[in-house]
């Protein structure tokens, strides 16, 4: 390991913390996974001890990792088929409330991410919390070491149904009164469910299910072929390895 | 003896002091606020989500759109954090074109909020001055990009153009002629640099203006000073950033502390209040103003003499140029894939944060290799702000709390996103 700041942040976490976090650094941001139970315990630490003091909570939101890595258009066959126009797969936008993908249950699908900011050290530190039950996904609170992250806790909340185990004022945030299900799972649908008019016969405003067509002009296309090797030599600067 | 009991009160969300759709429902005893509970979310857009089902490029003019009076600090923190994951280092040219042009739009938000406060707190002229000088910077972001707000300027890898040789001149119309027009175009004669030059040396004379009208106004000070007084240690525990930590004497500043851009090669200082109120908080954002305008007179005079090439010269995130696309089939290739699929960002994820004139606006880009964010989370320094609305106001008194919005600078459009 190089001897930067953020190596050694690693370095401090690992020594402290042992096998509770799994800690990596890439470009120089340390990420620590941190199991749900740890967390409180963990988070504590971090704030109140000398070589962390991270007493500022920059962030918290949420993060469903439901088809991820999945595309939509084969890039690697194809030279052997001929392109197809057809589109595969139901990622994001491409399925009304009815037809959404049904996730078979898969673990770890939802994670909180923390973001902390340490102005004494001039440190940022990322924890990632993965939530053991896809169904209720639920991660401790932590509400009570920052106060600050009540309403990043709530939005998470809002949007994708973590829930905050301790939080005092779980409720939704950004969408409307009584709204329902979290918009920003991936199995929610783009185009939403509900559209609202206002109604001159009722002389009020009313909600309908939603009457646009779902639609998405560019599809979701992962290439690790030659696109981004071409891309990589004819760059004049440097690409840095993932 | 009548019993007396608190009400509830419903604050917005069409109020003008709401600074856009905040509804905040106030319980009430008598004149003092018990208790605060914004309720916001009226101008939720789901920008997060669209960003997810749009190619990366497509989604910088949502960025625009978030905190809509400091527009292209919020592009920086989106790009940056597609910068980071290809690894692209920018050309010095676009570095201090994008330092410029953040000090600007720290200026423009900053006579925003200096006008639509005072407003609020009862003197209406200041609107009108700080609006004169706005306009002439809004110009500055026309003549860059075509748009007055929302510019989708700044692109991965640089900007979209270098900078105008000829500044946009007034024409003449039934409102704009003869000594008036000529002294409207006096500043525009030459190009966008030589505008900003006029510009910078003018503007310490403008800042004067206000401060006279403020500073030391007993009114402006009745209600300011010592309203909303937030100690170091509560700003930090509720995630407050920008000048809502700089006003209670913590001297953090992400030019100075994480430089990005080219914060490290200006040269200017992070004015810091004392006591954590309204006041404080004022003259803090007074200074930064004049800060800033130092930082672009400082990039002007280095972009006059140091001409390049303003973005990457790697087709496969920025557009070729537009002539060769009529000779050469490869730089066609190249624009068409770019305009249709976009690229694709190697798989990982950043977090990207500049000093936005509000504070720390951050961007968390998860990427999984495709031409289309995984998840885009930005993080607004209103939205954490406002959080602490109920610990600032209560036990203030009703007209405070429109103090208290104002000095939050809050912007709907990054609060709700």
């Amino acid at each position: 390991m190089t001897d930067t700041p953020s190596n050694s942040l690693a370095e401090r976490l690992s020594a402290r913390f042992g096998d509770t976090l799994s800690i990596s650094v890439v470009r120089n941001e340390v990420t620590a996974e941190v199991p749900a139970a740890d967390l409180l315990a963990v988070a504590t630490a971090l704030r109140d001890e000398a070589p962390f003091s991270f007493r500022l909570p920059i962030d918290v939101c949420g993060i469903d990792y439901m088809g991820y890595g999945q595309t939509e258009w084969d890039t690697e066959t194809v030279s052997g088929t001929g392109f197809s126009r057809g589109v595969e797969g139901e990622a994001m936008g491409r399925f009304n409330w009815a037809d959404r993908p049904r996730a078979d249950s898969q673990p770890r699908r939802f994670a909180a991410v923390i973001h902390l900011l340490s102005l004494e050290h001039n440190h940022r530190l990322r924890l990632r919390v993965f939530c053991e039950d896809d169904t209720l996904p639920m991660v401790p609170s932590l509400t009570g070491i920052w106060p600050g992250v009540n309403w990043f806790e709530r939005e998470a909340f809002d949007l994708y149904g973590i829930v905050f185990d301790g939080h005092p004022d779980l409720r939704r945030i950004l969408t409307d009164y009584g709204f329902v299900g979290h918009p920003f799972r991936k199995d929610f649908p783009l185009i939403g469910n509900v559209e609202v008019r206002y109604d001159p016969e009722q002389k009020r405003v009313v909600y309908e299910p939603v009457s646009i067509e779902p639609r998405v002009l560019v599809p979701r296309v992962i290439r690790d072929d030659a696109d981004l090797v071409q891309a990589k030599a004819e760059s004049a600067d440097k690409w840095r390895e993932n | 003896m009548q019993e007396i009991r608190n009400y509830t009160m419903n604050f917005g969300p069409q109020h003008p002091a709401a600074h856009g759709v905040l509804r905040l429902v106030l319980e009430m005893d008598g004149e003092t606020v018990v208790r605060a509970d914004p309720h916001i979310g009226l101008l939720h857009r789901g920008t997060e989500k669209l960003a997810e089902s749009k190619p990366f490029n497509q989604s910088i003019g949502y960025m625009d759109r978030l905190d809509y009076v400091s527009m292209m600090c919020n592009e920086h923190a989106y790009v940056r954090a597609i910068e980071n994951l290809m690894g692209i280092e920018v050309p010095e040219r676009a570095q201090y074109i994008r330092t410029m042009f953040d000090e600007i739009t720290r200026i423009l938000n900053h006579l925003m909020w200096i006008g639509s406060n005072a407003l609020d707190l009862g003197a209406m002229a200041v609107f009108l001055y700080a609006f004169r000088e706005r306009e002439e910077l809004m110009d500055v972001y026309e003549a860059v990009s075509g748009a007055r707000m929302h510019a989708t300027y700044y692109r991965p890898g640089g900007v979209y153009r270098d900078l105008p040789a000829q500044m946009s001149q007034y024409r003449e119309s039934p409102w704009h002629k003869g000594k008036d027009l000529k002294r409207l175009n006096s500043w525009r004669e030459g190009s966008m640099l030589d505008f900003l030059d006029a510009f910078t040396a003018d503007f310490p004379k403008r800042v004067d203006e206000y401060e006279e009208l403020l500073t030391n106004n007993r009114i402006w000070k009745q209600r300011t000073v010592g309203i909303g007084v937030i100690s170091p240690e509560k700003a930090q525990a509720w995630g407050m950033t920008g000048v809502m930590l700089r006003g209670s004497g913590i001297e953090w500043d992400l030019r100075k502390k994480q430089p990005y851009a080219k914060y490290a090669e200006v040269d200017f200082d992070i004015p810091v209040g004392v006591g954590g109120d309204c006041y404080d908080r004022y003259l803090v954002r007074v200074e930064e103003m004049r800060q800033s305008n130092r930082i672009i007179a400082q990039c002007v005079k280095w972009l006059r003499a140091n001409p390049g090439p303003v973005i990457v010269q790697n087709f496969k995130v920025a557009p070729p140029h537009r002539e060769d696309m009529k000779q050469d089939m490869e730089a066609l290739i190249h624009h068409f894939k770019l305009f249709t699929e976009g690229y694709g960002v190697p798989a990982g994820e950043t977090y990207a944060a500049v000093e936005a004139p509000k504070g720390e606006f951050g961007c968390y880009l998860v990427s999984d290799g495709a031409n289309k964010p995984f998840r885009v989370h930005l993080r607004a320094p209103g939205f954490a702000h406002l959080s602490s609305m109920d610990v600032t106001v209560s036990g203030h008194m009703l007209a405070d709390v429109v103090a208290m919005i104002g000095t939050y600078d809050l912007v709907f459009g990054e609060v709700d996103r």
